[in-house]
């Protein structure tokens, strides 16, 4: 029974540029005052454009009714539980916003004199602590825009690490349950992908580990805990047979929600790490975007670290451009100042003990909604969950409903879908990830819907694989987009 | 704690759901190895009022109420109310990338008007849903050119900006993609075109150049087209001040666009986050980096919006993607497209030709080291910049950028900018200390 959302008004809303008519406006600019140049005259006429053909005319009015509008055809976290897998959708406070837009801060120029920067500086240096604290590492450059930002910057550093050693190797390891990320930036940084197949409990396989680990492999790409929510109980020994043929632990941190304040990678031989903090430091995803990558490393690295480094004389901080052996930058100035604003506010929040407790309940809601629905579906790794679970089709397949027609259905049900079909390992993933801020009733409710799902299978397939049905737009042709793409708007 | 949804009688009845007796049980089986030997070295949470408190602080040691004539990739421009009241609903704020479309098609709308709009400004036909930044924006074409030419080298203009350069250079270095610098003209500042032609080869996969370039001077982007062209490669335009092409001519002769839309309602904020743009010709859609939102039918045959093309990416390739690149700035280029739908098509315009006057009031009388027409941004001789910025400073302006840091020939020179914001009265006192 669906007991989380009924029927409403949906207001429909057409395209911008099909509101749009001729002299109608939302702005209005001050008079100048100085004098007017004529824009011939001034850039010469062959410079100069005629007017933007298309572009749309539209009111202050129906501006905000358009995107108003817009918006509520969106699910959010803000209407309920989003339960990604691997994406660690969590509450987003609103005074990380407030913060963010602080005069000083959100108007600050990346070039404005050093003197006139040290409030920035101030902040970026309480994050880089505390974000070391949290990780157990030495040192981080908070300049890598996303997660796979991240990524490259982290293997670079290998890479550069490698090279004054004398050689910066061939290969990186990549587990078959990582992210798609991680062997499209080891090719980016221009590694060769090895895939290692993980063991029948879906963990690092070290017999596997040990056979493909030769003096060729600059690093290993683990996550952990891995993406099916499982702690690499043998990270320390994979971490010694990287180490003793010289190779390099790279951890992914997507799932660092899992870890904070109960274990840190720099203390399980993680020698370089990324953390997502739009994932694990609550900064807002907003609907793909912006992120930022922090990358987390021990000291033996620090030298090739991006450009510029914070510098500390006094009371007095300042950039430091003289690094010769640094990877160069990674991204102009110094990163996503305003995500890492937001983080840095989150962190004040919760205070270290805080952060610890929040590790906690995001794994008390994992654990309940494993138990929870444990007797419904199938669970290919029985190994003890950490902050998300993955299920598998398997049960349902045999009526011919998929993971991504459940998580559809899922839809009707209030939710926003769980995860499909990865990681790859699991035939027909539904992966899992409710992190701490779901309240008990949430939760409730999610495990209520997901059984009444697994029901309706049994009793009537076609209303899973036809979901969804209550929504404003019903299943959409994916297939049609992609054959015949059409990417904007024409007249 | 506030952010912590749970009270305790709750926690132990889930626990005892779970059959654990101690929140302890969550992580006990975990190797006593490799769990914390002591607390966190973080102290305890505050209060709202408290974080408030905190970040006015910091604040209060930036810039405030100091006039700013630096540009050099960073714009200070009006942001429209409308752009962060729109960012600020909850349901574009807290959603996730749109993979699940019948419940995302508020943001795959807006992506799809960005991507058009990107488009009708650029003189493109195709846009992705964004990139991190324009810095970032710059390889992503190198690389992209070079999958679609399959030849081996770039070449990249000096008068690009200098941090777009390095980061260029950190991509290409591992990849094995040789990148070659080509000068500018002492004159005029724009490209040497003779100094192009002599580097071009027909291994050269681009031509990466930006107009208004980082001097401020427009570059011709059809006569570089014409020569680029002629020995087979593609040219790669690069923009950092956008407010530029409501009034410059689009490079549509370019193969390539690339640039930062942080002109558009994105506050400076200390260098970002702010959101790239990459655009092209719709024969090269397949090696376009990134996310791209395409337009189909829902099951009743409405018109509906989804993620498209996705078996360039990441998540699907693997090691065989057109690029790593996720997350990317869906919010903030959510803001640029409010920022363009309220200025409009009359609106844009105004505000380059606003900023176009501003810029040559303030340059007025001043020492050009350059003859090429300039949007807003100019590069004037001052002798010792250093100097003359410390005098600013005193009267509460921040002047420009003095170039000798990334042009040692230009130490004697500082680029200077002026936007709609910028007022007649501190432009005056820039104009004074120049002529001093």
């Amino acid at each position: 029974m669906i007991k989380k959302v009924r029927r409403h008004i949906v207001q429909d809303e057409p395209l911008l540029f099909e509101i749009s008519s001729p002299g109608k406006k939302a702005y209005q600019l001050p008079e100048l005052d100085v004098p007017a140049v004529d824009a011939v005259e001034a850039l010469g006429a062959a410079n100069v454009r005629s007017e933007i053909e298309g572009f749309p005319e539209v009111s202050e009015v129906e501006n905000i009714r358009h995107y108003t509008r817009l918006s509520t055809w969106n699910f959010a976290i803000d209407l309920g539980l989003y339960p990604l897998g691997s994406c660690t959708m969590k509450y987003n406070p609103r005074i990380n916003e407030l913060v963010a837009r602080t005069e000083g801060l959100a108007w600050g120029h990346p070039y404005q004199p050093e003197e006139l920067s040290q409030g920035a500086f101030q902040i970026l240096a309480t994050l880089e602590k505390y974000l070391c604290e949290c990780t157990g590492m030495d040192a981080i450059t908070l300049q890598p825009a996303a997660g796979a930002h991240g990524e490259m910057t982290g293997l670079l550093l290998v890479r550069k690490y490698l090279e004054s050693l004398g050689n910066p190797r061939k290969k990186v390891l990549v587990p078959d349950s990582a992210h798609g990320t991680n062997p499209a930036t080891a090719a980016m940084v221009g590694y060769e992908v090895v895939s290692v197949k993980s063991n029948d409990h879906g963990m690092i396989d070290l017999a596997a580990l040990e056979a493909a680990t030769d003096e060729d492999v600059a690093a290993l790409m683990v996550t952990n805990p891995n993406t099916i929510g499982v702690f690499e109980r043998d990270i320390m020994k994979a971490a010694a047979i990287l180490h003793a043929k010289g190779a390099q632990m790279y951890m992914d941190g997507a799932n660092m929600n899992a870890l904070v304040g109960i274990c840190r990678p720099g203390d399980f031989g993680i020698d370089v790490m990324h953390m997502n903090l739009h994932k694990t430091f609550s900064t807002p995803h907003g609907g793909g975007g912006p992120g930022a990558g922090p990358v987390a490393i021990k000291k033996h690295l620090e030298p090739f670290l991006p450009v510029p480094r914070l510098k500390r004389i006094g009371r007095k901080y300042s950039h430091d451009y003289d690094r010769p052996q640094s990877i160069g930058k990674v991204r102009a100035f110094y990163g996503n100042f305003g995500v890492l604003v937001r983080a840095l506010a989150y962190i004040l929040a919760h205070g270290g003990p805080g952060l610890r407790n929040a590790t906690i309940d995001a794994l008390l809601n994992a654990q309940f909604i494993r138990k929870g629905l444990e007797p419904y579906f199938d669970l290919p790794v029985t190994e003890p969950t950490m902050h998300e679970v993955v299920f598998s089709h398997d049960r349902q397949e045999a009526k011919g409903v998929k993971t991504g027609d459940m998580a559809k259905r899922l839809i009707d049900y209030g939710f926003h879908a769980y995860t499909t079909s990865f990681p790859l390992i699991v035939h027909g993933a539904m992966m899992i990830e409710p992190t701490e801020t779901e309240p008990k009733r949430e939760l409730e409710l999610f495990i209520d819907a997901m059984i009444s799902i697994a029901k309706e299978v049994d009793e009537d397939p076609q209303l899973v694989i036809k979901a969804p049905h209550l929504t404003r737009t019903p299943r959409v042709d994916e297939t049609l987009a992609a054959r015949r793409p059409i990417v904007r708007w024409k007249p | 704690m506030r952010y912590l949804p749970k009270s305790d009688s709750e926690r132990n009845e889930m626990l005892a759901a779970c059959g654990l007796k101690s929140l302890d049980d969550l992580y006990s089986y975990l190797p006593p190895k490799v769990l914390i030997k002591k607390p966190l070295n973080i102290p305890v949470g505050i209060s709202e009022y408290e974080i408030v408190d905190y970040f006015k602080k910091q604040a209060n040691l930036m810039a405030n109420g100091y006039a700013s004539f630096l540009g050099a990739g960073v714009y200070n421009h009006y942001r429209p109310v409308l752009c962060d009241v729109v960012v600020s609903r909850g349901e574009f704020l807290t959603s996730y990338t749109p993979y699940q479309a019948e419940i995302s098609q508020g943001t795959l709308t807006t992506i799809f008007e960005f991507q058009t709009m990107v488009c009708q400004l650029t003189g493109m036909e195709v846009a992705n849903a964004s990139m991190y930044d324009g810095s970032t924006a710059v390889p992503e074409a190198a690389m992209m050119a070079i999958r679609i030419t399959g030849r081996e080298h770039v070449i990249v203009a000096k008068s690009v900006h200098p941090e777009y350069r390095q980061v260029l250079h950190t991509y290409t270095l591992n990849q094995g993609i040789p990148v070659t610098e080509c000068g500018y003209d002492s004159e005029t500042g724009q490209l040497d075109l003779a100094g192009l032609e002599a580097n071009l080869t027909d291994q050269t996969a681009a031509v990466i150049v930006q107009s208004p370039n980082f001097f401020g001077c427009l570059e011709n982007v059809r006569a570089l087209a014409d020569l680029v062209h002629s020995k087979g490669a593609l040219l790669v335009v690069v923009f950092t001040e956008a407010a530029s092409l409501g009034v410059v001519q689009p490079p549509a002769d370019a193969d390539i666009v690339v640039g930062e839309l942080q002109s558009f309602a994105i506050s400076p904020s200390y260098g970002g986050p702010f959101a790239g743009i990459i655009a092209t010709k719709e024969k090269f859609i397949r090696q376009i980096p990134g996310r791209l939102v395409g337009q189909t039918v829902d099951a009743n045959g409405n018109r509906a919006f989804c993620l498209t093309l996705a078996t360039r990416e990441q998540h699907i390739r693997r090691e065989k993607a057109t690029s790593n690149i996720c997350t990317n700035q869906a919010l903030i280029a959510l803001m640029g497209t409010v920022f363009m739908s309220v200025y409009g098509k009359a609106g844009l315009r105004e505000l380059a030709e606003q900023n176009l006057a501003k810029a040559h009031y303030l340059a007025g009388g001043l020492p050009a080291r350059f003859k090429a027409p300039f949007f807003n941004e100019f590069v004037v001789r001052v002798g010792d910049p250093e100097a003359l910025n410390k005098k600013l400073l005193k009267k509460k302006v921040i002047g420009g950028l003095a170039l000798g840091r990334f042009y040692p020939e230009l130490a004697d020179c500082m680029l200077l900018c002026a936007t709609e914001m910028s007022k007649r009265e501190s432009m005056d006192v820039v104009r004074q200390a120049v002529q001093a």
